[in-house]
């Protein structure tokens, strides 16, 4: 028995370096003084430096960063909605629908979401001229139809963990339905709003597949130029942009998972 | 009092409802399930030369008739050409292969979280989720410099005198599966785990009391208890596989043929949007079975934990 234990926890460490060695790779050799990137010949920031004159990357970025928060805040509303609907409203006539069309964006490949979104966006345009062409309106719009079903998933669970004795004295000391909800309900499920919309974020400042798809000219997000990039070979520029990246994203996720470490009885404060 | 409160504002709850299930729902429908109704309808247009290029399906004539043309020509190159076919048969079996080989790795390490000391199960539930939320287009990059003929491996293996000449890996079907079982191993994780930490243990320890062996009370009990975990991990990971654009691009050669590069090439490079139009519904009507095999799963999982 005890041996068992030891090979599964060894299949377990093996299975994470498998995870982390090719990230790590990355960004130890982001440090590479060498142009050939997987040579190894002195340590050096000069790619970083690089990186922070390469306009056409900063300016991809100070998009990407823009949809993404856009993108988390409006997902952050809409999924916080559609948890609350499944959770509390019960059976509601089209609840079947309304779950399959929760579920779908979570595993649907995302060249069919971004071509029927941008044949969507064109007839649009042809009907009645709006959104009228596309860009930061477009690929905003594309990121919150997938990042709400992600934001649904994490609310959902918090709202079904839930301790309701407290919304219950509320309400049975006379406050209004929409009152304890702003007052007890949110500060209550505010981790997970706050998981869900860093969620959003990152998932929206990662894709590459559907904003190539319903962006228009003149609007190149970060994973675009990336993209066009790597289809060109590895790049050390690249892999110092990969280690920021990966730097603020473990901040995010750190920040996600202590907030969400408060256990779901306890109250938000 | 609190009938009285709760019977005054009957009108206020009413429209707090409508607004609560209306808001979403009506975002999905006009963002998720409108599009589809107009890729069908492109997929059934010709492509022309205009802005958008593809011709209209009806048109009224001075008579007031209708005319009405469907064009079933790229349905028929889909079903009909060998390199579409051999597309979606390659990603059905890379889709395939890649969920076992997921369930294989995935199953030992969500076992080993669920069983381990409860105070380290979220800090290892959180390094599984990690590889997740961070970019996917680089951690498919970070392969390429891994598997390239002078990558980091090939180097490493001819300085540790095991091979003499680079193996070629990059741009073949195996930097394919590589890629896609490194990137969607979390999927396959995290829902085995989640179906792992409710098992209950009572019935190891019932089976152990019972003489049985603890490999036999894995394959009698345990395995047949996780069942519906390894359905919804396999599914997550399989479903999004077949229709992968990133990972065969990246890392795939001109063997690794799949659906979801196809479609993007006919749509940026050929500039068909009818064709790209079937493509996709091709691939949608494929996933539909699986699709609705997991959401079935997923409430009877509910309606279990409920």
């Amino acid at each position: 028995m005890r041996q068992g234990r030891w090979k599964l926890y060894s299949f377990l460490g093996l299975g994470l370096a498998f995870l982390y060695v090719p990230v790590l790779l990355l960004v130890v050799y982001s440090f590479n003084e060498s142009r050939l990137v997987t040579v190894w010949s002195g340590f050096s920031t000069k790619w970083y430096g690089e990186l922070l004159q390469n306009r056409q990357l900063l300016d991809a970025a100070w998009l990407s960063v823009r949809i993404a928060a856009t993108n988390a805040t409006f997902a952050m509303v809409l999924g916080t909605l559609a948890a609350n609907a499944l959770v509390r409203h019960g059976h509601f006539r089209g609840r079947g629908t309304f779950e399959l069309l929760l579920t779908a964006p979570l595993v649907m490949p995302e060249v069919i979401i971004g071509l029927s979104l941008l044949l969507l966006f064109v007839a649009m345009d042809h009907a009645v001229g709006w959104p009228n062409g596309r860009g930061f309106t477009t690929i905003t719009i594309a990121h919150i139809t997938f990042s709400m079903a992600y934001v649904a998933v994490v609310v959902r669970s918090r709202l079904s963990q839930m301790d309701r004795s407290l919304e219950e004295a509320a309400m049975d000391l006379g406050a209004r339905p929409l009152k304890v909800y702003l007052a007890i309900t949110l500060p209550l499920i505010a981790p997970a709003l706050l998981s869900g919309w860093l969620l959003a974020f990152t998932l929206s400042l990662d894709d590459l597949v559907i904003a190539s798809f319903v962006s228009g000219p003149g609007s190149t997000t970060l994973p675009m130029v990336v993209y066009s990039s790597v289809r060109m070979g590895v790049s050390p520029q690249i892999n110092a942009l990969a280690s920021i990246i990966v730097l603020i994203v473990s901040a995010a996720v750190l920040i996600a998972g202590l907030s969400m470490r408060q256990r779901p009885t306890t109250s938000g404060n | 009092m609190a009938w009285f409160s709760r019977l005054s504002a009957p009108s206020d709850h009413q429209l707090g409802r409508l607004l609560n299930i209306g808001t979403p729902y009506l975002w999905l429908g006009i963002f998720f399930l409108l599009p589809f109704v107009i890729v069908f309808q492109i997929s059934l247009a010709e492509t022309a030369l205009a802005q958008p290029p593809y011709t209209r399906l009806w048109e009224w004539t001075e008579q007031g008739v209708l005319h009405i043309r469907l064009n079933l020509e790229n349905f028929a190159l889909v079903f009909g050409d060998e390199l579409y076919l051999a597309a979606f048969l390659n990603s059905l079996w890379v889709a395939l292969v890649c969920s076992l080989m997921c369930l294989l790795i995935g199953y030992p390490m969500a076992y080993a979280i669920a069983t381990a000391p409860e105070r380290a199960r979220v800090p290892l539930l959180m390094l599984i989720i990690l590889p997740f939320w961070t970019s996917f287009l680089i951690r498919v990059y970070a392969w390429i410099g891994i598997l390239k003929p002078n990558g980091l491996l090939n180097n490493f293996l001819i300085s540790t005198g095991l091979i003499d000449s680079p193996l070629t890996i990059l741009h073949t079907q195996t930097a394919v599966y590589i890629g896609v079982v490194y990137s969607y191993l979390p999927f396959m994780i995290l829902p085995l785990y989640a179906n792992l930490t409710r098992l209950d243990m009572g019935l190891l320890e019932a089976a152990a009391d019972l003489g049985c062996r603890p490999f036999k009370a894995f394959l009698k009990v345990t395995l047949p208890l996780s069942l519906p975990g390894i359905v919804a991990g396999s599914m997550l990971v399989f479903i999004p596989v077949v229709g992968e654009f990133v990972i065969p691009d990246l890392l795939g050669g001109p063997s690794s043929l799949m659906v979801g590069k196809m479609l993007w090439t006919e749509f940026f490079g050929n500039k068909d949007w009818p064709l790209a139009s079937a493509v996709a519904i091709s691939l949608l009507a494929l996933l539909v079975v699986p699709f609705v095999l997991m959401q079935r799963l997923q409430r009877r999982m509910e309606d279990a934990g409920a």
